[in-house]
């Protein structure tokens, strides 16, 4: 099988979308001639065209707004944050409009839009490029959080949030862009709600989504070596969440971690620890524990950042302090 | 409310925009008197004044024209189309609402009628009605949306870059400024030091208009203007309707802390309903039993919105995670 970067298969998702559904427009900044901050629109503009590439001046509170309202009347919209750091100049219209509109209007008005935008660190580009807010729209009814970790998950779920008929945040990374794996050519969907177990394992259970499922690999291969055997599972979707699956994987191996690169406080990390003792306290051996960002925001220094970030050293050596326990 | 707007100002037209202006006046007034006798829950902002504008703009508009409001939208939802049954069961919370009793005064919801949502966020629905005109625009539907909102809502950014984008983007939409002088209590003189909300379209090389928004008749024509700019490719209007709210910003604010008696007396005195069949008598195109013929039809048009909202259920509780 070919294999593709994350980064072409979000474009492959999208021009497959766009040749089958003659309604979806795309709204962002520099996505159109220019092929996208990070490529994700590559090539689409000379297929599709002005009318359906939509590029506009720098101005995420109208675009999104735009987006929302093109969405409320036969369109299916995609608008490209390209930063997920951007959309807080949105979030009146993410959370305020796209979120309620549905439920508000008793099931009568559809909002079939996909808001992207790329979160997490890279390259050191400091703190107003590097959050990792994902979790704050799982904090929100009416709203799809979806979170892709590989090229074969970015396009299948893309896909299907193209299709949906609610409000879809499309969360990538942006150290990912250009991992490459192993990406079907033949058409292929992945349904939300849906956890993928990327490592099967027996002693401890870690949880990751985004970069940290590679973090989270690296870790529990280099535990294997010890003799630890991790069971990594990536939800790939906070919302709808697929509890399911870690809580049979929590009661297999007794031990849960969670790392995630954004700071525990609040966090999806929390929220997984808590219906994980709701629904499995009785088979913990051990207490869980949560592996995030420190609470600060980026720094730029490397040194500094590192410190800040978690890394496979870091998530090895907290799963053996697991184990221990 | 049907207003078919197929002639020019003739007799008949008028007498339907008068209708149109007295039902909204007679539903706010009512709603009053329910919210005060602790009939109705939530919130509610009063329309009483400025019905002229969102009468004499929606009769210009079809079925399927979309408009976007505002916090005080119950009129605006009125002159779309939406039923006086379906707009006091909503303010009632009852199951038969336009939005099933989820939604309330500042989230109705009729998109069969052409009605967007009146909207709790000043300025929220201005993107909405672009992004509304611009899959007109790629539909090619010949739709033309309609954006309400205040003076209130012209110092926000929603404003500013929904007006850019509609502007570079040519989208049939109107966007339609009711300037009642306040934004809740903030005097537009005190917030902007351009009070020329229609002196702002320049900045979006837009067309743009000012209007005596108590007059039905200007506000008809420069409506019905706009719109067949929009529908027929000629892009975006920004209208200003200079207006007054007689009341305050929300049922339960006199109104009176930050407005003089003498200002708001002065705008009551220009009542834009008053002045229409003043004006349509002293020139004997109608008369005192044309009106009166007119108040009848409204009593019982209200009274029916208001016993069937009374008998309607509430919704089913069980349905509380229905459509989400």
């Amino acid at each position: 099988m070919r294999e593709i970067t994350y980064g072409e298969a979000g474009v492959e998702a999208l021009r497959e979308e766009m040749a089958r559904d003659s309604s979806i427009v795309y709204i962002g900044q520099g996505i159109g001639p220019r092929g996208g901050n990070f490529r994700q629109t590559r090539g689409l503009w000379k297929e599709f065209g002005d009318h359906r590439l939509r590029d506009t001046g720098i101005c995420e509170l109208g675009e999104t707004g735009v987006a929302i309202g093109a969405a409320m009347n036969g369109c299916r919209a995609v608008v490209d944050e390209v930063f997920l750091d951007f959309i807080l100049e949105a979030m009146t219209q993410v959370v305020q409009q796209a979120a309620t509109i549905h439920y508000l209007s008793n099931g009568k008005i559809k909002v079939p839009v996909v808001i992207r935008g790329a979160m997490g660190s890279v390259r050191n580009a400091g703190a107003q490029h590097a959050h990792s807010f994902y979790s704050w729209f799982a904090h929100t009814p009416g709203l799809k959080v979806v979170v892709p970790a590989t090229p074969r998950d970015c396009k299948g779920l893309f896909k299907t949030a193209l299709r949906q008929d609610t409000p879809v945040l499309f969360i990538e990374h942006k150290a990912l862009y250009n991992i490459k794996e192993a990406v079907p050519t033949e058409e292929y969907l992945i349904p939300f709600g849906e956890a993928s177990v990327r490592r099967s394992g027996k002693d401890a259970t870690l949880v990751a989504v985004g970069r940290m499922v590679h973090v989270a690999l690296e870790a529990a291969a280099a535990l294997d070596r010890d003799g630890i055997s991790v069971e990594v599972i990536d939800p790939r979707t906070i919302a709808p969440l697929d509890r399911k699956t870690i809580v049979d994987s929590v009661r297999k191996t007794g031990r849960l971690a969670i790392v995630d690169e954004a700071p525990s406080m609040c966090g999806f990390s929390a929220e997984v620890i808590a219906f994980a003792c709701e629904q499995a306290l009785d088979s913990m051996d051990a207490p869980p524990r949560r592996i995030c960002s420190l609470h600060a925001p980026n720094p730029f220094s490397p040194v500094l950042e590192d410190q800040m970030l978690p890394t496979s050293t870091k998530v090895a050596h907290e799963i053996r302090q697991l184990i221990a326990a | 409310m049907e207003i078919v707007a197929t002639q020019d100002l003739d007799v008949r037209l008028s007498l339907d925009l008068y209708r149109g202006m007295l039902q909204l006046r007679d539903f706010e007034l009512k709603v009053q008197e329910l919210y005060r006798a602790g009939m109705l829950p939530g919130f509610v902002h009063l329309y009483v004044g400025e019905e002229a504008v969102a009468v004499g703009v929606c009769a210009s508009l079809k079925r399927y024209d979309l408009v976007y409001s505002t916090h005080r939208g119950h009129g605006h939802a009125l002159a779309k189309g939406v039923t006086g049954r379906e707009v006091m069961a909503e303010l009632w919370g009852k199951q038969t609402g336009c939005s099933g009793g989820r939604g309330g005064s500042m989230h109705m919801f009729a998109p069969e009628y052409g009605f967007m949502g009146t909207n709790g966020i000043v300025g929220g629905g201005i993107p909405l009605a672009t992004g509304a005109a611009l899959a007109a625009q790629l539909r090619n539907s010949g739709q033309v949306a309609v954006s309400f909102f205040g003076d209130g809502a012209v110092n926000s950014g929603s404003f500013h870059e929904s007006l850019n984008i509609a502007s570079v983007w040519n989208l049939p939409v109107v966007f339609a400024c009711e300037n009642n002088l306040y934004a809740t209590e903030m005097a537009f003189h005190r917030a902007t030091k351009n009070t020329g909300v229609a002196s702002r379209g320049v900045a979006y090389n837009m067309p743009s208009v000012e209007v005596n928004g108590s007059d039905v008749h200007e506000c008809f024509r420069t409506g019905r203007e706009a719109i067949d700019r929009a529908r027929s490719g000629g892009g975006p209007t920004l209208i200003e309707f200079k207006t007054y709210r007689f009341l305050g910003h929300h049922e339960g604010d006199p109104g009176t802390e930050y407005r003089t008696k003498d200002e708001v007396e002065s705008w009551k005195r220009r009542c834009p309903i008053k002045a229409f069949r003043d004006k349509m008598i002293s020139s004997k195109l109608a008369s005192e039993r044309d009106f009166e013929q007119i108040q009848l039809e409204t009593d019982a048009w209200l009274e029916d919105a208001v016993q069937f909202s009374k008998s309607s259920p509430d919704p089913d509780p069980s349905t509380v995670l229905d459509f989400c």
